[in-house]
């Protein structure tokens, strides 16, 4: 457990020093997952390293994102001025991004030949 | 015996007891989630927020207070994006293949996200810092923030708005692909992954693996063209 944690914060904390240092719009976590992938292609032992911890921590990810959520108790009042049109503009876009993206995906994957229907899964 | 009260307010003041409310709180969802035999709307997410803000509002306990126990758990989100590598790195074959459904789904997906939430707010009178807030909403909170901030928005008000997108997104995402007929869970994966962030992602997880695998990548991309357009399209808005 030890390894796995110290590879997945290592990764992380050498992902904030060059985003910072490089001025890059890139957050750490995400340039430390980049990373971290050419490391399990270089070494793929690494990868069984940090398993166990990896799938733990991505098996309880909407835990993760609670207590960023209750800040919704901290913007009750602007939500209930504006709370109707953001709603609307959040419930809208969100739903045709999804729609947008998959069939985009989908559409994109049918004319490429690689479509991947449920068969293999 | 110690008055209760003193108990109550050494315990209120410390991460000891929010840290564990929050654990309960999401057990609860979870347990919730499962009784529901993980039917979208019983999302443990929200069930938690829904628990906790109750819990907040009865005791008094400002945000900030309750953010002190709680940050243990949201530092976590960092390491968590870092582990998103492992099914990234599982998939790195298919990843490959998909290189071009891919870039069409993120680019689509990405951009109509950003401008048709900044279209529509704007057509209902929202202005200025709110709007900057909305603009990244569809980005993993983290990078979400960092945009928000770049732009003027309130971080904290982009962290709910960012939230309530992946909500909306996890509630949305199977109902919405199946009347789709959209079978390919690489397709439906990752189109949640690029609108609804790691909230969408963890609700692929439990949908599928390989649609949870893409929906990691959908997040992580997203969160790179967000940070590069988000900009450039609310200038349009301003």
């Amino acid at each position: 457990m030890i390894p796995a944690l110290v590879t997945l914060l290592g990764f992380q904390l050498g992902g904030e020093v060059v985003s910072r240092a490089l001025g890059l719009p890139l957050p750490g976590p995400v340039l430390g997952m980049v990373a971290l992938v050419a490391g399990f292609a270089l070494w793929p032992r690494l990868a069984e390293v940090v398993r166990p911890v990896a799938q733990g921590l991505l098996g309880h990810l909407s835990l993760l994102f609670v207590p960023a959520g209750v800040g919704v108790v901290a913007h009750l009042p602007l939500l209930a001025a504006e709370g109707p049109a953001i709603a609307v503009a959040l419930v809208v876009s969100t739903v045709l991004a999804i729609a947008v993206g998959a069939l985009a995906f989908a559409g994109v994957a049918r004319l490429t030949g690689d479509d991947e229907g449920p068969r293999r899964d | 015996m110690t008055d209760p009260a003193l108990i109550w307010s050494y315990l209120a003041r410390g991460p000891l007891l929010w840290l564990t409310v929050t654990l309960l709180a999401y057990w609860a969802g979870d347990a919730a989630a499962r009784d529901a035999g993980r039917h979208p709307l019983v999302n443990p997410v929200l069930v938690a927020v829904i628990l906790l803000a109750a819990v907040l509002g009865a005791t008094g306990t400002p945000y900030a207070t309750y953010f002190e126990g709680a940050q243990f758990v949201h530092f976590m989100l960092g390491p968590a994006t870092v582990a998103l590598a492992l099914p990234l790195y599982m998939n790195l074959g298919r990843v490959r293949r998909a290189a071009l459904p891919m870039l069409a789904g993120l680019l689509a997906g990405s951009l109509t996200a950003v401008v048709s939430a900044l279209a529509i707010a704007r057509a209902l009178g929202v202005e200025g810092a709110v709007l900057a807030s909305l603009a990244p909403k569809s980005a993993t909170a983290p990078v979400a923030i960092g945009i928000s901030e770049r732009l003027g928005g309130q971080p904290t008000l982009t962290a709910v708005l960012v939230l309530l997108t992946g909500i909306i997104g996890a509630v949305a995402a199977t109902p919405l692909l199946n009347a789709l007929g959209i079978r390919d869970w690489r397709a439906r994966g990752f189109a949640t992954g690029v609108a609804a962030h790691g909230i969408g992602t963890a609700r692929a997880f439990q949908v599928h693996e390989t649609a949870g695998a893409f929906a990691g990548i959908g997040m992580g991309l997203n969160a790179v063209l967000t940070a590069l357009i988000a900009p450039a399209i609310l200038r349009l808005f301003l």
